[in-house]
């Protein structure tokens, strides 16, 4: 059965209300003589939190690279918001609402949590220099700030991380980093949030807290696309799993489905899998 | 504005602790010269002039160590050729106001506007600079900026620009003899023609000059320390400046940049556009900077603009500290009075007080005379003009080594101001939140 027609069952079974946020088509990335990503087509719908999963090497950060600009595709072409992002910049990419987070933390650690906080936010009057100086037009950016400075402390206490406010971020823990990731591209407004292993050395408690995050958020009309190694929280929280190997798609749809399909089970075993 | 909110604002200033600091700083080191000058029985002219000098440079690497802070403290820029757009500065300037019938020949603009012209092209020149080194690490910026400006250098050396014609223009660098500068703008003040060779006082002139002539203090010196009162002023705005772009959003990106340019693109912010700003607006203010320097001599010449410029530069910011801009005052301030200026300082005060003969020619002869138990040839031979810039130079080495090992973050320490434009301790916005 193709990719295709699987979907289309999907989102047939889904009342075939469901809106495409993010399509991905025949995305290609080499190094060398080493194919990452050799053919990776597929879509995430809006407002949902969608599963990214798959063995080691199976490309799914170069994906998320190639998705995002932080790399330029061979191949291939992505699509969100109906829009055509193909080889934009990082920045351009982020512009258009989708953001993302890293596999290993990458908190700015020599700025507070807050200082992190306010960096994100998009369209900020005060990042031309000249308003920042001139006295009329700073005005507009105090003002601007102090509207961001109220979204800020709201993010820190969804995230429960208020106690931390004023620390330097390369203080912080393990998980509070992770959580002050995702507090600082929820700031720049996004409408997608692509998590590189959002999960990674975060205790369960505060795992937990973060997953109820995520479906809060959800309601609120985010979609999320993550990566993620532990089955149960992708099958237990994902509308969607897709499934990568060897740089190409396995398999996508509901988890259950995804749970028992054997391919997927090879694959995970490390056996020869034809795709 | 009201008296009463200038006081509450000066009062506001002088309550900031940093700027207590540099004021304190400033008195010291004033202290400390004048009081050697005293003790030592040294004349007033020479002594003010000896305080003028040091306050001068003072000043001068402040300002310097403040826009070299604005690239590398706040934005992680690693521009090793501020030599090179100071010198970019400075013969813009030259060129742009020297007469048109003169030799080398320029286009007689008044000075203002050759200082305008020679800001947006130093700026300019840094911004296109920057342009192919921008996308790579800091260390191969490094690498392409010495090597501009030691283009730069050679270029304006070059016989062939000493004196040319291009398009059917005529102007020229001087080559290797130099450039000469307008005379130092702030004669106006106390001159009524400036550019005479020997000008008539006006009323303020006459007045300053006949108060000060009974202490023996010439009018050149009086010119001096107006000059250094400006360029002050200059370090004030500039050091206002500075705050306000830390503190600002922009501050903010930069910041960001510095620590991590993948993540903050990664948050839509365009950071090529702000690394070729930041280069451009830090380079503009070092031509800006060198041209306030060289005014004051009336004259520039390649020589003065030799990579070693920009080290003095960047050793006078890791005094104090990168990324505050208090920091780069402190480092400037101390690095022009005691590492640069204190070496000659010291020579003169051993030379007059220890009355030395001539010193020996060469080291060996005076390490012979040691063997007699007599270390004055040894003294003699270390405090000559030639020596003192070698040791200048091995001192700046020492302190460096020291400063690397003790002191990574400068004197200082680590400052880490809070990039934002208003307090983020509060929470919500009250009344009393405007600044």
């Amino acid at each position: 059965m193709s990719k295709n027609v699987q979907s289309a069952q999907r989102d047939q079974t889904q009342n075939g209300q469901q809106e495409q946020i993010l399509t991905v088509k025949n995305l290609r990335k080499t190094f060398g003589g080493i194919t990452a990503v050799a053919d990776v087509s597929f879509h995430v719908e809006k407002g949902s939190i969608t599963g990214l999963i798959g063995p080691n090497g199976a490309g799914k950060s170069t994906t998320f690279d190639l998705i995002t600009g932080v790399q330029r595709p061979d191949g291939g072409a992505v699509e969100f918001n109906d829009t055509e992002i193909t080889g934009y910049r990082s920045d351009q990419v982020a512009n258009q609402g989708l953001v993302r987070t890293f596999q290993i933390a990458r908190e700015l650690s020599e700025m507070t949590v807050l200082e992190n906080l306010m960096l994100a936010p998009q369209n900020q009057v005060g990042e031309a220099i000249w308003r920042a100086v001139l006295p009329r037009a700073r005005t507009q950016v105090v003002e601007q700030e102090k509207a961001l400075r109220k979204q800020a402390w709201e993010m820190l206490e969804l995230f429960e991380i208020e106690h931390v406010a004023h620390e330097s971020a390369g203080n912080l823990s393990g998980g509070q980093r992770k959580l002050l990731e995702m507090a600082r591209v929820l700031m720049t407004d996004p409408e997608m949030v692509l998590l590189d292993e959002p999960l990674a050395g975060v205790n369960p408690t505060l795992e937990e807290k973060l997953i109820d995050r995520l479906h809060t958020l959800k309601e609120q009309g985010y979609t999320f696309l993550f990566v993620e190694h532990d089955m149960d929280v992708i099958m237990n929280n994902c509308d969607t799993v897709i499934v990568m190997h060897q740089g190409s798609v396995l398999t996508e749809g509901q988890p259950d489905t995804v749970k028992n399909n054997d391919k997927v089970l090879d694959a995970y075993l490390g056996e020869e899998v034809t795709i | 504005m009201s008296t009463g909110s200038i006081q509450a604002r000066a009062e506001g200033w002088l309550g900031n602790n940093d700027v207590r600091l540099l004021i304190a700083l400033a008195l010291a080191i004033g202290g400390l010269y004048a009081l050697f000058s005293v003790v030592l029985g040294f004349q007033l002219n020479g002594t003010v002039n000896t305080l003028r000098r040091v306050a001068f440079l003072s000043a001068i690497y402040a300002m310097l160590a403040l826009a070299l802070n604005l690239q590398w403290g706040y934005a992680g820029l690693f521009n090793l050729g501020a030599a090179g757009f100071m010198a970019i500065g400075v013969y813009t300037m030259g060129i742009l106001t020297a007469p048109v019938t003169a030799s080398p020949p320029g286009f007689g603009l008044p000075l203002p506007v050759a200082i305008l012209g020679a800001i947006l092209v130093t700026g300019l020149i840094g911004g296109l600079a920057a342009l192919p080194a921008i996308r790579l690490r800091a260390d191969y910026l490094a690498i392409v900026t010495v090597a501009f400006s030691e283009i730069v250098r050679l270029t304006l050396r070059a016989p062939e620009f000493a004196n040319t014609r291009i398009a059917g223009v005529a102007f020229g660098t001087g080559g290797a003899t130099g450039l000469s500068l307008p005379s130092n703008p702030i004669r106006i003040l106390f001159y009524t023609d400036p550019a005479a060779t020997a000008p008539a006082p006006n009323a303020l002139g006459a007045a300053i000059f006949s108060a000060v002539e009974p202490l023996g203090i010439e009018e050149t010196l009086v010119i001096g320390w107006a000059y250094v009162v400006v360029l002050c002023l200059c370090l004030g705005l500039l050091y206002w400046l500075m705050v306000r772009i830390g503190k600002s959003p922009f501050g903010r990106v930069l910041k960001s940049i510095r620590e991590d340019q993948q993540v903050t693109q990664a948050l839509g912010k365009d950071t090529r556009l702000f690394k070729i700003k930041t280069f451009a607006l830090g380079c503009a203010l070092m031509g800006l900077i060198a041209i306030l320097w060289r005014l004051s001599g009336g004259y520039a010449s390649p020589r003065m603009f030799k990579p070693i410029q920009t080290f003095y530069i960047f050793i006078a910011l890791f005094i104090g500290g990168t990324g505050s801009p208090t920091g780069s005052i402190v480092g400037g301030a101390l690095f022009a009075s005691l590492l640069f200026e204190g070496p000659s300082f010291i020579r003169r005060v051993v030379a007059e007080s220890l009355q030395l003969s001539n010193a020996p020619d060469t080291l060996v002869a005076a390490i012979v005379e040691l063997g007699s138990g007599d270390v004055i040839p040894l003294l003699a031979y270390s405090v000559q003009d030639v020596s003192i810039s070698a040791l200048r130079l091995m001192l700046l080495g020492i302190v460096l080594v020291y400063l690397m090992q003790r002191h990574p973050d400068g004197l200082l320490g680590h400052r880490k101001a809070i990039a934002s434009s208003v307090d983020l301790s509060q929470r919500e916005t009250r009344e009393d939140d405007y600044e």
